[in-house]
């Protein structure tokens, strides 16, 4: 399992989850999961297209998920958010379906690139891919307190000059980066259950922020790392794991989170009583 | 040929009815993460060798239950949920359909699941579709003004005494139902092209109900028509005797749609300025 080409695949995942746990934070703070689940289709689109006139794939995925974003950000602001987003989603996956019905190869494309594939990269792109992450992360620290004033305190932050949609539009291009670089491992459907599970529990767990992000990483790895492990032993795939996980940690937060209500109300009651 | 237009015909006009509900309550994510949900529902009838349409519905039950269930009451946790809800569904969908890929002989599964089977549908699924057509027609117009009011503002319907929980859960029924059959014509992936497009291009355009409805309907069945039209003669086109996918057709037709439906708006802004001047005039003498 950690022979020569697997190492591509583990290097990579880890890459994957930190940028996940890092943008997802941020995915979930803001309520942004629709938008973080129409970029990647994005991607998916533009993987396909690039399939087609032979250019690099991750040239592709990075330029559509750009796209997406872009158009995403720009539409919404005329008309109603969530139904452009949806649009905007279809839009892109009915292009990826016509540039896959353009190229010879069909079914299996479509497969690894919405479900993931384990041998999604090769070693030469993992310089490429990691250069996204750290422009990602170094993007999100650029914009950290933008981000956390605009989610948190929308109009404090509108009245200190930080405008909401130009910073929304900033993290949407985030996002489609962070996108760009998850897509070929973990797939363009389930890219975002990585941005969306792990932090959602996090935030059960902790209510400081910085603590939160660190979690937030800390399940994503363990996520993409069983979701490699187990894709590598039974050949299902990558994104059945990482949803199916993303999923448990999920549970696992609001689990937690209502029992330490429920336990908050027994001891109120208790100091109340006696 | 005229199968194709039948079936996409009447599943584009039901999807345009009940996704004027869905756009009214806000609800486009829902939508499209039921649509995802229907993907694990019928690539794993599929897998069990059942007719996928069978599982569509079955899965657009099932996760409406489920996504009423786990119902937060703040938009934002409701988002969460529906979104971890998709990506389960989603991951559960890769599973059956690589199961798919490898047990049985069908090839071209996660095509046909994902992006649409119009062309190929078996005449034997048309009843069916047909059946559940109408009922979803019924329910919707069965509980048509408690939800009219309970989409518009949830309070005032409460307040009016409609069963909003009722209402509510009938009209994910109907919604699973709905994303179950266009799930046949498009694919599931693209059956919230039919569900948000035209509802949400008709809202744009007026703001009475019935005209809305109407709207919907006509945009969703013209869209679907012109693109089943479009895919049958992109056969001819080019050197390759290979047609581009329907879905590609329908779900572009809906997309310039969406786009022209904010013309008007723009127009009448226009036009209110260029009046301006003329009625100082007139005002002035």
């Amino acid at each position: 399992m950690f022979s020569g080409f697997m190492m591509n695949a583990w290097t990579t995942a880890s890459i994957v989850a930190v940028v996940g746990g890092v943008v997802g934070f941020f995915v979930v703070l803001r309520g942004s999961a629709f938008s973080a689940h129409a970029i990647p289709n994005g991607a998916f689109a533009g993987a396909a297209g690039a399939n087609l006139i032979g250019v690099n794939p991750l040239v592709g995925l990075a330029v559509f998920s750009l796209l997406a974003a872009l158009g995403i950000g720009s539409l919404g602001r005329r008309g109603r958010h969530d139904v452009v987003t949806a649009l905007a989603l279809v839009m892109m996956l009915a292009l990826g379906a016509l540039f896959l019905s353009r190229s010879s190869e069909y079914e299996p494309e479509i497969f690894s690139l919405l479900f993931g594939e384990i041998l999604g990269v090769s070693s030469t792109e993992i310089l490429p891919v990691a250069a996204l992450g750290v422009g990602c992360i170094g993007a999100v620290l650029l914009l950290y307190r933008r981000l956390m004033f605009s989610s948190v305190l929308p109009e404090v932050a509108e009245a200190r000059g930080i405008r909401a949609h130009v910073t929304e539009m900033c993290f949407l291009v985030v996002i489609a980066m962070a996108t760009a670089m998850t897509v070929p491992v973990v797939g363009a459907l389930l890219i975002f259950s990585l941005m969306i599970g792990p932090p959602a529990a996090a935030r059960s767990f902790t209510d400081r922020s910085h603590v939160a992000i660190l979690l937030s990483v800390a399940l994503a790895l363990v996520t993409v790392w069983v979701a490699i492990a187990g894709s590598y032993l039974t050949n299902w795939p990558v994104g059945f794991f990482v949803g199916s996980l993303s999923a448990c940690c999920y549970g696992v937060g609001r689990g937690w989170a209502v029992w330490r209500s429920a336990r908050a109300v027994r001891r109120s009651v208790a100091s109340a009583l006696g | 040929m005229q199968v194709a237009l039948l079936l996409g015909g009447l599943v584009a006009g039901i999807s345009s009815v009940v996704g004027v509900f869905t756009v009214l309550r806000g609800q486009s994510f829902g939508g499209h993460a039921l649509t995802d949900v229907s993907t694990a529902g019928g690539s794993g009838a599929l897998l069990i060798g059942m007719a996928p349409v069978a599982g569509f519905v079955v899965g657009g039950v099932v996760g409406a239950g489920v996504m009423e269930a786990i119902g937060v009451q703040r938009p934002r946790g409701r988002d969460l949920a529906t979104g971890i809800v998709l990506g389960a569904a989603t991951g559960l969908a890769a599973l059956f359909l690589y199961l798919d890929s490898t047990t049985s002989a069908t090839t071209g599964a996660s095509q046909q699941i994902l992006f649409g089977s119009i062309f190929v549908v078996a005449s034997s699924t048309v009843p069916y579709v047909i059946v559940f057509g109408v009922v979803t027609l019924a329910l919707i117009c069965l509980v048509y003004r408690p939800l009219l009011l309970s989409s518009l503002s949830n309070d005032i319907a409460r307040a009016r005494g409609v069963p909003v929980r009722v209402v509510g859960a009938l009209y994910m029924l109907a919604l699973a139902l709905s994303v179950g059959l266009s799930s046949l014509v498009t694919g599931t992936i693209l059956s919230t092209a039919l569900l948000i497009g035209p509802p949400a291009a008709a809202l744009r355009v007026t703001r009475r109900m019935n005209r809305a409805i109407a709207v919907a309907v006509l945009v969703g069945v013209g869209a679907t028509w012109l693109g089943v039209l479009l895919a049958y003669d992109s056969y001819y086109w080019g050197a390759s005797q290979n047609g581009w996918p329907v879905s590609f057709f329908i779900v572009a037709v809906v997309f310039v749609a969406y786009l022209a439906s904010g013309l008007p708006a723009r127009w009448a802004g226009r036009k209110a300025e260029r009046a301006t001047p003329a009625q100082a005039e007139n005002a002035a003498r």
